[in-house]
């Protein structure tokens, strides 16, 4: 399928999409309809043109695919750089499900649709930009204009109790995490001397040692805030629970990833020795995470916030991953962004369908909805044996080769790591057990409908994908094997 | 000899078939289960007989038994073999073991009222109630028949082939199988009448007392085959294997390997026999019906108890030669068989129930077997274990005989009571001719009356091996067992068939049916007759004019070549002592309460009681073994103490993790935001109502980022 | 036909879900429809297994029927199918006890096909277990299983359901996390966890791991394997689950539970303890050994302890599975030794019948719940006057659980005590106590429900088996006494393999 790379086809990826939000801008005040079809077709563009962009990805070849230049700002080497490798092309799509989901899922929204609409696009796009960008200033860019879309949707559609402050914390929290890197990159790519921003190019230089170790943690732990690091996973779970549902869905199943992606092309990717250096720290940090992030799960009452702090537990996983620097942790790490992806935008969608119909997410007030909502209650089922890494769903071929990988270099982590498991396990019984099953609490929610086919499908959809990958893992391994290969090259061949 | 092969495999086949036969089709036919049953019976009786005989004609049988074999399964390298073989001793067993049953199977059409009407209000479970029917004018019952008639000949069944299996096995496992079998078919049948708590929980207490001896005897299986490999008789049991196993010594108690495993095997022996201390299920066993009590406590099952004692005697009296003294086994075994004899009677003596009494008789003949066994007489034991399974057989049916009797004549009279107490009998005689000419023949055998009768001889045989043994305290000891068993079965006669009737009941007792009392007068010819196959050449007068045939068939070194006259003298004087003096206290028997015994009331009562074992052994297992479950292991360990830890790491769990948010996540980490935050709110607390100001206010800031963002990139670079 | 007879185990293996897909599809209100379907679809891997077990070549050494299909490359673990003599019976065992189980659930009325779906993913997990050879696809059906259990349990379950089931699943998942990291470890130190290469590499290691001396690491990886699988059989003390699980669980459920995940413990220990760590278990083999010891003698007495009918024999699976692992134990320490192939033999074939026996009696004590809704025992009692069929049935199934000679229970227990005898005398003769227990808890529950004067609350309303539940019962029967009387049909396969590997 040449033709198709001939085709600059991230750059209509990004660009269509965008022209969709802008137009949906333009619409009268006060239209419904319109804005969501067009938010629909957009979307389902990334979205199709994000799945192109996986499949055809050619597994054999090394290095970055679908690669389009434009000289942007040739004086300070600034340059407009997309493409692919095995590492972002699953990200791309993954942006191109959760986006498309999360524009499924707020059909309904009575209130400024329009606005609603335009903002998740621009969002999708600047997500799927960062996966995309071959250029360190590029990156940033889009990284930094992501910001808005969110702020502004959870302080217009959040949660009342909570949007102003989850909002303000979250966009505090992520101006700080990005400034911190963008300090590191700026040194590292000025002891670098080479005058581009070109990832590629920079990726030639080999940066003294010394400088790796000083710049490392500023890059890595800058973007690491957004993954939700600890002691920096705070804004996590409050943004979830302040956010409206699409964009719980797009800020833990994608931009979350985003934060660490970025941690790893620019961190590990550009420094290997201080990522060697510090990895010990990032270890213990990302175990932290897990377990704890576990136990804190296991002990709220609130069921958003159960899945907003699963979250911060489970991207523990994804950067324990990458600190062990070798073939397994990051192979392990990649299919865990992509499959906690999926799996938490499916639990945000739930949480968000019981919730718009009970409007309480209380796990004592909630109850029996497995009644009402059956195909919601196994969609939720299905998530949560994901988490709880249960064989025969992505959850456990992505979190099995991470504890491969931290065998190999820290073996202790793997063994307290491995706590996290049987907690998670714990917290999604009980949440499934409350919410789902026993009685129905009828007169305290009094009548509950189910959930309509646009939601189906969407329920059943990632429930699939879910599914498909842990049992057929190598449907997706391989792309991502094709991007830690060049990264363990960096390592010296780990 | 083919065609003798397969009979050998048949005799037990045919009860199993008619077993499978009745509880899968015909249990609710009554005649074509008998038929099916007594056919099966009948065929494997012929076909035992052929052997038996075939066997006896065969001059060199001793040195060459009948013998055969399927491969079973294989472990490891090791074959299992299911195997049949015959010897002098199978023979033996076959014989008398066919006849019983077949004489038990006739008798039990007749017990179970066969021909009868069905009782309105009999139900399966109890025994039968009896039907009304209306004579002139006034209601009177007649017996009615048993309503799990076919069940009863099914289990039946069941038990011979297991008893035949038993008598034919050529190893040990196959004799497992057949013994484990009857002990569940003597839990089935002395629970025939489940419904009575009585019944159920004397199965119950038979099933177990006997289990505890099978598993020791399990146990030794197991010993006896990691010591040498095999459980076959040819193999455990020859020369260089018994050697062997003598030279290896067992830590335990000084036996060596043989005896060990001689004794574990005998503590099954104990509870299938009934010997003390386990003796304690066998009164209780006379729950069941009759022909149960006179197939399972005579005839067939105790006895595999002895005829297994036989078998292991080479591993009992492992490392002992003729005329040296008693090894450690041996002085087990022995005293526990005479101290049973004396001590079962005692007890016989003080049973007011016709056929409790014979129970502790059972208990007591079954001592002296054993006590043979232990001083070294296995085949004396087997020629008693011969004669007892026909006399005590008879015993048990013809006290059948009485019950019904007795019930006949209390339905028809309509007087209520005990139809088993022997002092509410009496003078029954008259009534019941045969019964009583047999039960006396039976009760003389029991008694061991001289000459004439089976049990004299099979008992002197005994009493003058015990008087070669050095020491003579088991000589005294049976001596002693005897005068008494001599003394409680004419005591009983005297109750039961002497004198007046004491009750309506027994005045209009009748005799009962043909096909009870022909099996009768069969099994009385044999409590006779069978006594003269085993007459001792050294026997004064008429020894040698009689050839002894037992000895040369089973081949006893004829232990009694110096026949001292001392036991047989006491034999004698014993046994009609014994009974004269039964009959003078009992004949001018008046009322039906005093007991001419009982002269000391709290020891009469106390032996009565079987030396109250059962509450004995109430306090020391029974109850601490329903505590130590259902408090100690269900309650206490299960509930209390494992799932205690459970539940308390669960909740520490969840403790930790009220700990991390309450202690860390919230005041520490969101706490710290929050004031970072709150700063910034306040900066922008005038236009934070306006979100589009926010938005402005956002631009500015990100902008800003992308300003120094190139201006420290031209600073670095350039 | 010959793709079928290479392909066969991933046939047997995955037929089930298959089904489970088919009956997805089929409209929930249609019980019949889904039943029958059902009950179709589970017989198809019943007649294949056959097909192997006539096809079985009993000279031959090591695993038959082999296969090996791509999965997870990228760390290097493959779904690697095959059976031997061990894992060939329980397959048998699985694919029998799965078509009975749906037989016995024609009275669920609430959400039915969810219900069936569940036991045909079960029986997929389970076979899986014993049909994977690679340590990785073990470990995934391992876990599998537990799901659609726990749902049944959750689901279906009675009162106590949600305490039940937790349990349940939070007690053997914390008991599999020892068992996972393991099996990262090892495969990650033998670069494989093809089953067969990694007895090789594994037990090859010398070197120190981690600066941990090899000989502790293998120590702690054993000890991490034993327990994972010690929770499954269960060996006391981590028992206390099994109770709760089976008096919640739904008679189906309980059939499976009782007759096949209890064996997925004790085959854990056979393929993979005893040929991974050789020495450890050798040397740890006296600690299983007490362990086991404990819960044949304290099973048999907490059954003994109960009023539940279904507690009771829930209980006797416990003191019945303890022989298992005394049996393994004692070839642990005597690998190589007759003694050892006759344990093995033994432990084998008792799983066998016990699967057997045990879903038999999970399923006569649904058959009375079913009409009088209690399983209190001294609520029971006179019932063999009104149900003298039934009543045969249970006696015959409690004398085949009890070991009685001439059904299935007793050649496995006498080669076991045998077997181990030698190797830890004390322990097997303390080992007796249990098993006169095992009579005495047998015995009260037979007494109880069939025996004594009828419990006139339950008269009315008390029939005899039905056509149905006899159908049920009647294969099982015939096994036990098929075992019972000719060994041969199963005790040749398995002495084939035993002789191989012990």
């Amino acid at each position: 399928m040449t033709w198709i790379n001939d085709l600059p086809i991230l750059t209509i990826m990004l660009a269509v999409p965008l022209l969709f939000a802008v137009a949906i801008l333009c619409l009268p005040a006060g239209s419904k309809n319109a804005p969501r079809w067009l938010a629909l077709a957009g979307g389902g563009f990334l979205f199709l043109l994000s799945t192109i962009v996986f499949f055809v990805f050619d597994k054999s070849t090394p290095g970055y695919q679908f690669v389009d230049t434009f000289n942007w700002l040739p004086a300070l080497g600034i340059s407009y750089r997309v493409g692919v490798d095995g590492i972002s092309a699953p990200m791309v799509f993954l942006t191109g499900i959760v986006l498309l989901s999360g524009i499924v899922v707020s059909w309904k929204i009575e209130d400024r649709p329009r606005e609603f609409f335009s903002y998740i696009l621009f969002l999708g796009v600047s997500v799927a930009g960062v996966f995309s960008s071959l250029d360190v200033f590029q990156l940033f860019f889009f990284l930094e204009i992501a910001v808005f879309p969110k702020y502004l949707m959870i302080v217009m559609w959040g949660w009342p109790q909570k949007k102003e402050y989850g909002g303000m914390k979250l966009t505090l929290y992520l101006f700080l995490g990005s400034m911190l890197a963008l300090a590191g990159i700026l040194a590292v790519v000025s002891k670098a001397g080479i005058n581009s921003f070109d990832i590629t190019q920079l990726l030639g230089v080999k940066l003294d040692v010394g400088v790796q170790k000083l710049w490392f943690p500023f890059v890595f732990i800058g973007f690491a805030i957004l993954g939700g690091l600890f002691p920096f996973y705070n804004w996590a779970p409050d943004g979830h629970v302040a956010a409206p549902t699409a964009v719980s869905m797009l800020l833990a199943g994608v931009e979350m990833k985003v934060g660490v992606f970025a941690a790893l092309r620019l961190g590990i990717r550009l420094m290997p020795e201080g990522a060697k250096f510090w990895a010990p720290l990032i270890i213990v940090l990302a175990t932290i995470n897990i377990v704890y992030g576990a136990f804190l799960a296991l002990v709220q009452k609130d069921f958003k916030y159960i899945i907003g702090f699963s979250s911060v537990s489970h991207m523990g996983f994804v950067l324990l991953g990458f600190a062990s620097l070798n073939a397994d942790g990051l192979l392990g790490a990649g299919m865990q962004m992509f499959s906690h992806g999926v799996m938490t935008a499916l639990f945000f969608a739930i949480v968000g369908m019981v919730y718009d119909r009970t409007h309480t997410r209380d796990l004592e007030q909630l109850g029996g909805m497995s009644r009402k909502m059956p195909l919601a209650a196994l969609g939720f089922i299905v998530a949560g044996l994901v988490s709880m890494g249960m064989p025969g769903f992505s959850g456990f071929v992505s979190e099995f080769p991470i504890f491969m990988g931290t065998w190999q270099a820290a073996p202790v982590a793997a063994i307290v790591a491995v706590i996290g498991v049987v907690i998670t396990a714990a917290y999604i019984l009980r949440t499934i057990g409350n919410v789902f099953f026993g009685a129905f609490p009828a007169e305290k929610l009094g009548e509950v409908s189910d959930i309509p086919w646009r939601d189906k499908v969407i329920v059943i959809g990632l429930s699939i994908i879910l599914i498909a990958m842990g049992i057929f893992p190598s449907l997706i391994a391989p792309v991502i094997e094709q991007g830690t290969s060049s990264v363990l090259a960096l390592l010296g061949g780990m | 000899m083919m065609e003798l092969d397969n009979l050998v495999w048949l005799i037990p086949v045919f009860p199993l078939i008619a077993f499978a036969v009745i509880l899968l089709f015909t249990t609710r036919k009554r005649v074509l289960s008998h038929s099916i049953a007594i056919g099966s019976v009948v065929l494997s009786w012929l076909a035992s007989m052929i052997v038996v005989v075939s066997a006896v004609l065969t001059p060199d049988f001793k040195s060459n038994p009948i013998h055969l074999e399927i491969p079973w399964f294989t472990t490891g390298d090791t074959p299992f073999v299911i195997g049949a073989q015959v010897d002098a001793l199978g023979a033996l067993g076959l014989f008398f073991v066919s006849w019983t049953v077949l004489m038990i199977f006739i008798y039990s059409t007749g017990y179970h009222n066969f021909g009868q009407p069905v009782g309105d209000k009999d139900q399966p479970g109890l025994p039968p109630q009896g039907a009304a029917y209306k004579e002139h004018g006034k209601t009177l019952l007649q017996p009615s028949v048993e309503p799990m008639y076919g069940r009863f000949f099914g289990i039946a069944s069941l038990f011979a082939f297991a008893m035949f299996l038993l008598i034919l096995a050529d190893n040990l496992l196959t004799l497992y199988i057949g013994w484990e079998i009857m002990g569940l078919c003597s839990y089935l049948l002395i629970g025939f009448w489940y419904a009575k708590p009585s019944a159920r929980d004397a199965a119950v207490k038979a099933f177990i007392t006997t289990r505890l001896g099978d598993v020791f005897m399990l146990l030794g299986l197991a010993f006896l085959y990691a010591r040498t490999g095999s459980l076959q008789y040819s193999v455990i049991f020859s020369h260089e294997t018994l050697s062997s196993l003598t030279s290896q010594g067992t830590g335990i108690f000084g036996l060596n390997a043989a005896a060990l495993a001689g004794l574990l095997l005998f503590i099954g022996v104990v509870g299938k026999s009934a010997q003390w201390p386990l003796h304690v299920w066998l009164p209780d066993a006379m729950e069941g019906p009759t022909p149960v009590s006179a197939m399972i406590h005579a005839a067939t099952m105790v006895s595999a108890g002895v005829y297994l004692a036989i078998r292991i005697f080479p591993l009992i009296s492992s490392g002992w030669e003729t005329g040296a003294p008693l090894t450690t086994a041996m002085i087990v075994v022995s005293s526990i068989g005479a101290f049973t004899a004396l001590f079962g009677s005692t007890i016989a003596l003080t049973q007011r129930d016709v056929k409790r009494t014979l129970a502790y008789s059972t208990i007591s003949q079954l001592g002296y077997m054993i006590a043979a066994v232990g001083i070294g007489a296995p085949l004396i034991a087997a020629f008693h274990l011969l004669t007892h399974a026909f006399f005590k057989a008879l015993l048990f049916l013809d006290s059948g005989s009485v019950i019904h009797g007795m019930e006949h004549g209390q339905m028809h009279s309509g007087e209520h009571g005990d139809a088993q107490d022997m002092f509410r009998m009496g003078g029954l005689a008259r009534k019941m001719p045969i019964t009583f000419f047999t039960f006396f023949i039976g009760a003389l055998a029991l008694a061991g009356f001289p000459l004439l009768t089976a049990g004299f001889w099979s008992k002197d045989a005994i009493l003058t091996s015990a008087y070669a043994v050095p020491g003579r305290i088991i000589f005294w000891v049976l001596v002693t067992a005897a005068f008494l068993t001599a003394f409680y079965s004419m005591r009983q006669i005297t109750l039961v068939f002497l004198g007046k009737p004491r009750t309506d009941g027994a005045a209009h007792a009748s005799e009962s049916v043909k096909s009870m009392t022909i099996p009768l007068i069969f099994l009385a010819v044999f409590a006779v007759a069978i006594g003269w196959i085993g007459i001792p050449a050294a026997f004064p007068l008429i020894g040698g004019h009689v050839p002894d045939f037992l000895a040369e068939f089973l081949g006893i070194s004829a232990e009694g070549e110096v026949h001292s006259n001392v036991p047989l003298l006491a034999s004698v004087i014993v046994s009609l002592g014994g009974m004269l003096l039964g009959w003078l206290t009992y004949r001018s028997q008046k009322g039906t309460e005093k007991d001419a015994i009982a002269v000391i009331r709290p020891v009469y009562n106390f032996v009565q009681r079987g030396y109250d074992f059962d509450r004995l052994y109430n306090v020391l297992f029974v109850r601490p073994a329903k505590w130590v479950s259902e408090v100690f292991t269900a309650k206490w360990v299960d509930r209390v103490l494992i799932d205690g830890i459970l539940h308390t790491v669960a909740s520490g769990a969840l403790a930790l993790g009220s700990l991390f948010r309450k202690g860390v996540d919230v005041p520490v980490i969101n706490g710290g935001a929050d004031l970072t935050a709150r700063g910034i709110q306040r900066s922008g607390a005038g236009i934070r109502h306006v979100q589009t100001g926010q938005v402005q206010q956002y631009m500015v800031m990100s902008i800003f980022v992308l300003v120094i963002a190139a201006a420290l990139a031209l600073v670095f670079i350039v | 036909m010959n793709w079928l007879i290479d392909n066969i185990l991933l046939v047997v293996l995955f037929l089930p879900t298959l089904g489970a897909l088919i009956l997805l599809c089929l409209p929930g209100s249609k019980s019949r429809l889904l039943l029958w379907t059902a009950l179709g679809i589970s017989l198809i891997p019943l007649a294949f297994t056959v097909v192997m077990l006539l096809r079985f070549n009993y000279s031959a050494e090591g695993y038959q029927f082999m296969a090996d299909y791509q999965w997870y490359a990228a760390i290097q673990s493959s779904l690697k199918l095959g059976v031997d003599g061990i894992s060939l019976p329980m397959v048998l065992l699985t694919t029998l006890l799965t078509p009975l189980a749906v037989l016995a659930s024609f009275k669920i009325s609430q959400n039915l096909k969810a219900y069936l779906i569940l036991f045909l993913l079960l029986e997929t997990g389970s076979l899986g277990v014993f049909v994977s050879l690679d340590l990785l696809m073990f470990f995934v059906f391992w876990e599998v299983g537990l799901v659609p259990m726990y749902f049944l349990i959750n689901q279906w379950g009675g009162e106590n359901r949600n305490y039940a089931s937790l349990k349940f699943i939070l007690f053997t998942m914390t008991g599999s996390l020892g068992l996972l990291l393991a099996t990262q470890l090892i495969g990650v130190v033998s670069g494989t966890y093809d089953l067969v290469q990694v007895v090789a590499k594994w037990n090859a290691l010398d070197q120190p791991l981690f600066g941990i001396p090899i000989a502790t690491v293998k120590t702690i990886a054993f000890w991490a394997f034993a327990i994972a699988f010690a929770v499954k059989v269960p060996i006391w003390p981590f028992h206390t689950w099994l109770p709760d699980a089976h008096t919640e669980a739904p008679t189906a459920g309980s059939m499976i539970l009782a007759g096949v995940l209890l064996k997925l413990g004790a085959y854990g220990f056979l393929r993979f303890v005893l040929p991974f760590f050789p020495e450890q278990s050798a040397h740890f083999a006296g600690a299983l050994a007490i362990l086991a010891t404990l819960a044949i003698v304290l099973g048999a007495f907490g059954a003994y302890g109960q009023k539940d009918f279904k507690r009771l024999v829930a209980y006797s699976s416990i003191n019945h599975m303890g022989m298992v692992v005394l049996a393994i134990a004692a070839a642990a320490a005597a690998a190589g030794t007759p003694d050892a192939a006759s344990a093995v033999n033994g432990s084998v074939l008792l799983m066998f019948s016990h699967g057997v026996a045990a879903a038999g009696m999970f399923f006569l004590v649904g058959v009375i719940y079913d009409q009088t809704h209690t399983r209190d025992l001294t609520r029971l009692g006179g019932f063999w006057q009104k149900t003298p069929v039934y009543g045969g049935i249970l006696i015959f199934t409690s004398m085949a659980a009890l070991g009685l000679p001439g059904l299935s229970g007793f050649v496995s227990e006498f080669l076991i005590v045998s077997g181990s005898l030698p190797v830890f005398t004390v322990l097997t003769a303390v080992a007796m106590l249990g098993l006169l227990f095992t009579g005495l808890y047998t015995l009260k529950a037979i007494r109880d429900v069939l025996h004594g004067p009828f419990n006139v609350e339950w008269a009315g309303h008390l029939n005899d088996i039905s056509k149905r539940e006899t159908a049920v019962m009647v294969p099982l029967m015939l096994f036990m006494i098929g075992l019972g009387i000719w060994p041969r049909l199963l005790l040749d396969i398995i002495n084939a393999a035993v002789k191989h590997i012990f």
